[in-house]
């Protein structure tokens, strides 16, 4: 079977349940799980897909390959986890977009469930693009939907100011890109990956032009993955954005760039391209940017979803610090496998961060850290996860997020890069600072007793499996490397 | 399932069941005993069968590129340091009295982190179970320490442990790529080899060993990275105090006679090391000494004092010598049961009397004799009183450090040594000033202690009678040791 046509699947179903959305009145919870079946579906069904089964005649455009099959398996993840952070968000969304909230409960919700079932396809297809068009078009569907999403709360101020923010910049971004894409094609006369790097390794003459091509894409996908000096609608976005559309922005939308990312840089990074030097620089001096960046500034950040924001650029500075460093034989991984392998430990850490901050939101718990003193004694079940994914963000050992920092620290180290390894560890310092820092708040003595925060048995699930990804990836983090090496 | 696996596992499965409602002292109490107990055997059953090597092994792999595994393995080294600890932490659980779970929880945690730590045999899992203390230390000292600055202070020995366990971190990821085998790297210590040098990658090795020396020796609280100590064991829980200063500091040492010193053999030796090493642990005993005697509270004198005597230690292995070695560990042992014993008693006196200030106590022996006599005990033991356990430990570290006078002549570690031992005059000024000051002399109205009750003595006398035992028969822990490092 082609994981095509799990795309076309995804795809129908998203417009059958818009459809259903606009013709028939049903329960809106209905439409998420029929979307989350959906998604199950497909999961499932991924483990069946072969290798390399390509229709004929898309070779050049679309490529199965163990990376694109364990990105879509990420992108299905994470859309099923939205859905449930969704779900429990229902209410917010609610009383932000219905006219009068107490008479019409789902107002706006069909769409705000179908809605990342197109930004999935949008993903699965990304990660299998090896060409300029089928790279733009796929990330201009995630987009595009984005904008809706960012801005879907639209009696909320904040919601429609992120919107504005997300679409001016992205458009920039798209602007960027595309314009780096024109000047590749024109340089090479090529459109697919493959032929560029051809191009690319037996380049006679000046390289200037090229590198000029190259910038621009750079800071075009800089824009997605949030990275220094591209960054700066995060934080507001961030904050902005309703509760589950972040953490998509944040783990789905930062995958697609960097599945991309891994695929332009693999090719100019290969071992007799005329650009490698330089861009390998540009990619140093953005990393360590971007640590540094995100970093710092968390610190004093006392808003729980904005320091998620800045976390997000973090992360994103280690990922662009494991791609820059290609000597990783010694691993048993490539720096894109490395690149996915951090994704992957990624996920499940920010999707409890951001379950707990929309069931706090949807039961009138404000996104300060102040409001999550005494979370530990309130709800011990979400304080003990929420403290786990804050440790495992900060790379406290024996959780997943130690064990992609160690890949990022180590393939450094094996490129005897000791600058770089020096800003990674002075970002991680950092990070033990801010991240512990919700930690205590949340086992802190409360000044007034909080209300405790409830989960429906779906969220209590995904909860538990998210909490056991973390324990198993970092204790045993052969279970993802299986996965992504076959 | 080797029974080092159930050791480790113990206290993390009796957290667990803590935080799920279980009875909290009782449960933690049987967990403790019983790693004890089964940390007694195995030492027993380790002399009297094999003798050396790595025993109990058992290792399952969780990586394959790098290959990483859970590996555990004891051998007398790993032994002493396990039954250093299940001995603090049995002692630190027995004395908590009507707390919240937290305290049981977060200590079972540390002991656990220390536990695996000492008996794992991978870098990856030795590095990994030291941080597992990192979390439950902040929230104990930030929530239910002493002291106005209690925050301040947790998130400096936080920020402190966390820096230097990255630069740590650094340091092992150098030593896995000089080390490794030439089939792939790997974080099995029993497939690394000992580094050989040649004149190209001397100076990077070099550079290495101080960047795991730096790493180590914070978490050590070697001077000049010891800022974090003393405040954070004068502010911690009683419980918290006893396992960081007693067992989890000593990870530091463990970590360089286990990894940095067999991997890197003699790169201690290079000079700019051994100069640099020889200083920072001069700081930490005539610097930190000095400071420890201006103290005007029992319990910063105790954290203070506990600083200062990780430079004997480290003299012990800047010696270089295999003999310095056995001094070092055996001290680790000593150390840390004195250590422990003092802040027990000096958590009993804070609760009992509400201050610690040296000019507010007096006379308190003559209604609590028993806990004057054990303190008298825990002070001389920790000055170095012959018959006690420190003394065999100090006294092997100062033949260890002399050792090399016949071949090299006078040199700076010899000069440092001498000086060295002006130190031990300063613990007996501020111990025996103590002493005096809080149990003798006139006493002071309206501070009145009594005696602690039978079960509160338990573990001081366990504690107690442990330094005499070792102190009056070393050759019971040398023996262990020495199948570890090697006699000479």
């Amino acid at each position: 079977m082609s994981t095509l046509s799990l795309e076309v699947f995804l795809g129908a179903l998203a417009l059958v349940l818009l459809l259903v959305e606009t013709f028939v009145t049903v329960p809106r919870k209905l439409i998420a799980c029929a979307a989350i079946g959906g998604l199950l579906v497909a999961l499932v069904a991924l483990f069946f897909c072969a290798k390399d089964a390509v229709p004929p005649g898309l070779v050049e455009f679309y490529k199965v390959d163990s990376l694109a099959l364990f990105y879509k398996g990420l992108a299905l993840v994470s859309t099923i986890a939205v859905l449930v952070i969704a779900l429990e968000y229902a209410p917010v969304i609610n009383q932000f977009v219905a006219a009068d909230p107490e008479k019409t409960k789902e107002a706006g919700l069909g769409e705000f469930f179908a809605l990342p079932l197109i930004v999935c396809v949008g993903l699965m297809v990304m990660a299998s693009a090896v060409d300029l068009i089928t790279i733009f078009v796929s990330l201009e569907l995630t987009t595009v939907s984005f904008y809706v999403l960012v801005a879907y709360m639209r009696r909320s101020a904040s919601s429609l100011e992120a919107g504005v923010k997300y679409l001016i910049l992205g458009a920039l971004s798209t602007g960027l890109l595309v314009y780096g894409m024109a000047w590749l094609y024109g340089l090479t006369g090529q459109m697919t990956l493959a032929g560029i790097s051809d191009k690319i390794t037996h380049w006679q003459g000046s390289t200037a032009p090229l590198l000029f091509a190259v910038a621009l894409i750079l800071a075009g996908i800089g824009f997605k993955v949030a990275a220094v000096p591209f960054q700066i609608w995060v934080p507001d976005v961030y904050q902005g954005a309703p509760t589950p559309v972040t953490a998509f922005l944040s783990v789905g939308s930062k995958a697609s760039g960097f599945i991309v990312l891994s695929r332009v840089v693999t090719m100019l990074l290969a071992k007799d391209s005329a650009i490698a030097p330089q861009t390998e620089q540009m990619l140093l001096i953005i990393a360590g940017a971007t640590i540094l960046f995100g970093n710092l500034a968390a610190i004093a950040q006392t808003n729980f979803k904005r320091l998620l924001g800045y976390s997000s650029i973090s992360h994103a500075g280690y990922l662009l610090l494991a791609l820059a460093c290609t000597h990783t034989g010694a691993l048993g991984f490539t720096p894109s496998e490395i690149v996915a392998f951090y994704l992957a430990t990624y996920l499940p850490m920010t999707f409890i961060c951001f379950l707990v901050l929309a069931a706090g939101r949807a039961q009138g718990i404000n996104e300060d850290i102040a409001f999550f003193r005494g979370l530990a004694r309130t709800s011990p079940v979400l304080g003990f996860s929420l403290t786990l994914a804050l440790a495992s963000l900060a790379g406290l050992p024996l959780t997943a997020g130690f064990m992609g920092k160690f890949f990022v620290f180590f393939s450094a180290t094996l490129e005897g890069n000791y600058a770089s390894l020096l800003i990674a560890i002075i970002g991680a310092a950092a990070g033990f600072y801010y991240y512990f820092k919700v930690i205590l708040a949340i086992h802190s003595v409360p000044e007034e007793k909080l209300p405790a925060i409830r989960l429906s048995a779906l969220s209590q699930t995904l909860l538990a499996i998210l909490v056991a990804a973390i324990i198993v990836i970092g204790v045993y983090p052969d279970a993802v490397r299986n996965l992504l090496v076959k | 399932m080797s029974p080092l696996e159930i050791i480790i596992l113990l206290p993390i499965l009796a957290a667990l069941a803590v935080w799920l409602g279980a009875p909290a002292r009782l449960t933690s109490l049987v967990a403790s005993l019983a790693g004890l107990a089964l940390s007694l055997v195995l030492a027993v059953q380790y002399q009297s069968h094999s003798g050396s090597g790595m025993a109990f092994t058992s290792a399952h792999t969780v990586l394959t590129h790098p290959h990483i595994q859970f590996a555990v393995g004891a051998d007398g080294l790993s032994l002493t340091m396990a039954l250093l600890t299940t001995l603090i932490t049995s002692a630190a659980l027995w004395s908590i009295v009507d707390k919240e779970r937290i305290y049981y929880i977060a200590s079972l945690l540390i002991s656990a982190g220390a536990l695996g730590a000492f008996l794992t045999t991978d870098i990856f899992f030795i590095y990994s179970f030291h941080e597992l203390a990192l979390i439950p230390t902040l929230l104990m000292i930030a929530l239910h320490g002493h002291g106005e600055d209690r925050r301040a202070v947790a998130w400096k020995i936080t920020i402190y442990l966390g820096v230097g366990s990255l630069v740590l971190l650094a340091g092992l990821l150098g030593v896995v790529w000089w080390c490794s085998p030439e089939s792939g790297l790997t974080f099995a210590l029993a497939d690394l080899k000992p580094v050989s040098s040649n004149c190209k990658t001397e100076a990077l090795i070099n550079l290495n060993f101080f960047v795991l020396l730096i790493g180590f020796g914070t978490l050590v609280s070697l001077f000049p990275f010891h800022a974090w100590a003393a405040p954070a064991y004068a502010s911690a829980p009683t419980p918290v105090a006893m396992l960081h200063a007693g067992v989890l500091k000593k990870f530091g040492l463990y970590g360089l006679i286990r990894i940095a010193l067999p991997l890197f053999p003699n790169v201690i030796q290079t000079p700019w090391i051994q100069q640099a090493l020889l200083l920072m642990l001069l700081g930490n005993i005539l610097v930190v000494g000095f400071i420890t005697i201006y103290q005007r509270r029992l319990d910063e004198m105790l954290a203070n004092s506990s600083v200062m005597h990780m430079g004997y230690i480290f003299l012990g292995l800047a010696a270089g010598n295999a003999l310095g070695q056995n001094g070092a560990a055996l001290l680790m042992f000593a150390h840390g049961i004195s250590i422990a014993l003092l802040f027990l008693l000096c958590g009993k006196l804070r609760s009992n009397l509400g201050t610690l200030e040296f000019s507010k106590l007096g006379g308190l022996a003559t209604n609590a004799p028993f806990l004057s006599l054990t303190f008298g005990f825990a002070a001389f033991a920790s000055i170095g009183l012959p018959g006690l356990a420190n003394f065999a430990g100090e006294i092997l570290v100062f033949l260890g450090a002399f050792q090399s006078f016949s071949e090299q002549g006078f040199s700076m570690i010899h000069v440092v040594t001498i000086l060295s031992l002006w130190g031990v005059v300063m613990s007996a000024v501020y111990m025996l000033r103590a002493y005096r000051k809080i149990f003798f002399g006139e006493a002071t109205t309206g501070l009145f202690i009594t005696d602690p009750t039978p079960s509160q003595r338990v573990p001081m006398f366990l504690l107690a009678a442990v330094l005499l035992v070792v102190g009056c028969q070393p050759s019971l822990l040398l023996n262990l040791i020495q199948s570890a490092i090697g006699a000479k």
